[in-house]
């Protein structure tokens, strides 16, 4: 019977029913600390540090200091050095800051080649979905099933369904797979994936580089999603071969992952036809990554909405704000400008938003910084010199680490302050209390940072 | 874990949806290394901002997708601590719901308009056991999983109950399922 691919990993990885086998666990301070403090209480060994590996990146501050010791923040300073007593007692091996690897855990996994197809991925963290993007089964865990895959390397877990979206044809010039993810959460909305695995097919995800299908995969969790996944291929392969973590014999790897991708024939829950021709680079106006437009449109009028709820949502989404229905999103000026986050920090992302700038500088009214997703990240793009162009222009180049997605680190936004972010999330006050996101793509968010307000990149030169 | 089965008094209201664990915990209470501390954070910006006030009752009723976003699940803590036991809703997020079925802390899914009715009348019984919720005027059913609902009404310790497994994960390892996957205590 053909299967998809979810239903082969998922076959392959059940210990009994319900039960799965966890291939790797990736491990930060933020949902570690009362993980480990449980196998501690009980006496519990964690059951395989060699699959296991662990990150500083929440509350790394990204200004280049050296050590765990030196965070100025107390209280972030205490996570970190737990992270690394914890790893230390429990044998895992650990990347805080300092050490070349260190980095955003959905960016290290990736380049360190342990991200994996046809594996199973978790992490205490909701964007663990973007490993998804190599065919991997990937996704985010509470605090106690964290614990639970330390003590026992399985998870607990009812088989999800399965949605499949298909894109026809190919996304526009000027269009990003930023974009396209944006687009299909703002056309399913923000549960339109919950209880579900996507599998992101069609043309244009085949023709996407694998660092644009993370980006993809790993908003997943934005529409609900349990987790977002894309068949490997020759795009992967060639990603991953050479990387320190990929199987010795890599070739034969590369045909045992031949087989993973779905069937013909084989049927999903739910399937869902886009056309990627007809998608435009998109900006959020709301506080929910589902508010969102195209650049060309104008901020929604919550009056003409029909449903109740909806109305409402939109209609304090609008106050929090500060911004009119009706507004033409090109006439929005932001004050901060944020290129960086699991979802846009890898060396392609960084590479486009350079490639932009084109002699240009940032506007004066405009605070911008560019923070690469990992050292590795950091150090690939000063060989290429890219921290010069983006210098140049009047962008701050910083250290490897989450900084401003979320602000449990020095890099936040002030009350009222308005960014235009590559990050993944726009709710109330993610990015510093009254601070307002708008989600865009790294070339999006340059043009802004020059212009001084949204631009369509596609007649922007 | 504590055991549950009958929650029932007053209800809260949180008449909003799309109610992100941003909002339930904000960031800058998850520096804790405690699983303890929570509760006096819980929806921290918008009740010190007078925008929400919340009595700290068995049941809280919000809208659709409750416990979007982070899968902190210091949001179950949180809300916990806070004092709740439960929350209703027509829809939960799905790490969110795991979350709290790992806490003794019940998520209940209801139609939008059992929800309102719910909120409305201002008290209400939840019976796990039978899957009931009851309120003056009107009781609607809810699904759970049978597992999920045999761990809640006992109580059980879910690592617990996995290791009693042991022997079938090491047979799974000692075949071809141990071999997926990377070392990661090989790496340089």
């Amino acid at each position: 019977m053909p299967k998809t691919m979810f239903e082969k990993i998922w076959e392959a990885h059940e210990v009994r029913e319900e039960l799965i086998y966890i291939d790797l666990h990736l491990v930060h301070e933020v949902t570690s600390p009362q993980a480990f403090e449980g196998l501690r209480m009980t006496g519990r060994k964690l059951r395989r540090p060699d699959k296991t590996v662990a990150t500083a990146d929440h509350n790394v501050p990204t200004d280049g200091t050296p050590t765990a010791k030196l965070i100025a923040d107390k209280l972030s300073r205490k996570q970190v050095q737990t992270l690394e007593k914890n790893a230390a007692d429990f044998g895992v091996p650990v990347y805080s800051l300092g050490s070349e690897t260190q980095g955003i855990v959905h960016v290290i996994g990736p380049e360190l080649g342990l991200t994996q197809p046809g594996t199973t991925i978790v992490c205490g963290d909701s964007h663990t979905s973007t490993h998804g993007a190599f065919g991997a089964l990937a996704f985010g865990i509470g605090t106690s099933e964290v614990e639970h895959v330390m003590a026992t390397q399985t998870l607990v877990q009812r088989r999800p369904k399965t949605m499949r979206i298909n894109y026809a044809g190919r996304l526009a010039p000027g269009v990003s797979s930023k974009d396209l993810i944006l687009a299909t959460i703002g056309k399913l909305g923000t549960g339109g994936m919950s209880g579900y695995v996507v599998e992101y097919a069609g043309e244009a995800i085949r023709a996407l580089t694998m660092e644009q299908r993370l980006t993809v995969c790993n908003m997943t969790i934005e529409a609900g999603g349990r987790a977002g996944m894309i068949a490997p291929d020759e795009t992967t392969y060639e990603y991953m071969r050479g990387k320190p973590g990929v199987p010795k014999d890599f070739e034969a790897a590369v045909e045992r992952w031949r087989q993973l991708p779905t069937d013909e024939g084989a049927t999903f829950d739910y399937e869902v036809e886009i056309d990627a021709t007809g998608i435009s680079p998109m900006v959020t106006w709301g506080t929910t990554p589902g508010m969102v437009v195209q650049v060309t449109d104008r901020v929604p009028d919550p009056a003409q909405m029909e449903e109740p709820a909806q109305r409402q949502s939109a209609e304090r989404a609008l106050q929090y704000m500060g911004l009119e229905a009706g507004t033409p999103i090109e006439e929005i000026r932001p004050e901060r400008v944020f290129i960086g986050s699991c979802t846009n920090s890898r060396i392609s992302d960084l590479r486009e938003a350079a490639a932009a700038i084109k002699g240009r500088r940032v506007a004066d009214s405009i605070r911008a910084m560019v923070v690469p997703g990992s050292a590795m990240v950091k150090r690939q793009a000063e060989e290429e010199g890219l921290d010069r162009l983006f210098e140049a222009a009047g962008f701050e180049w910083r250290g490897a680490g989450c900084s401003m997605c979320l602000g449990m680190n020095p890099d936040i936004l002030i009350e009222g302050e308005r960014c235009a972010s590559t990050s993944n999330r726009n709710f109330e006050g993610r990015q510093g209390k009254g601070g307002r996101t708008h989600l865009v793509s790294p070339t999006m968010a340059t043009a802004a940072a020059i212009e001084g307000h949204f631009v369509d990149i596609r007649s922007w030169n | 874990m504590e055991a549950i089965n009958i929650i029932e008094g007053p209800v809260s209201v949180l008449d909003r949806s799309d109610v992100d664990t941003d909002q339930i915990i904000p960031k800058q209470f998850l520096k804790r290394v405690e699983r303890t501390g929570f509760g006096e954070f819980l929806f921290y910006d918008w009740i010190r901002d007078g925008e929400i006030e919340l009595e700290p009752n068995p049941i809280l009723v919000s809208g659709r997708n409750f416990g979007s976003g982070s899968s902190r699940e210091h949001a179950v803590w949180a809300l916990d601590q806070f004092g709740f036991d439960a929350v209703v809703a027509p829809s939960l997020s799905d790490i969110f719901f795991s979350n709290c079925t790992k806490n003794g802390f019940l998520p209940v899914v209801l139609e939008q308009s059992e929800c309102e009715a719910l909120a409305a009348a201002g008290s209400g019984r939840i019976d796990l056991e039978n899957q009931k919720v009851s309120w003056d005027g009107g009781e609607a059913t809810f699904e759970i999983d049978p597992e999920i609902k045999r761990r809640l009404l006992g109580g059980l310790d879910d690592i617990a109950l996995t290791l009693q497994l042991e022997d079938e994960i090491e047979a799974f390892e000692a075949g071809s399922g141990g071999s997926y996957g990377p070392v990661t205590t090989a790496l340089p």
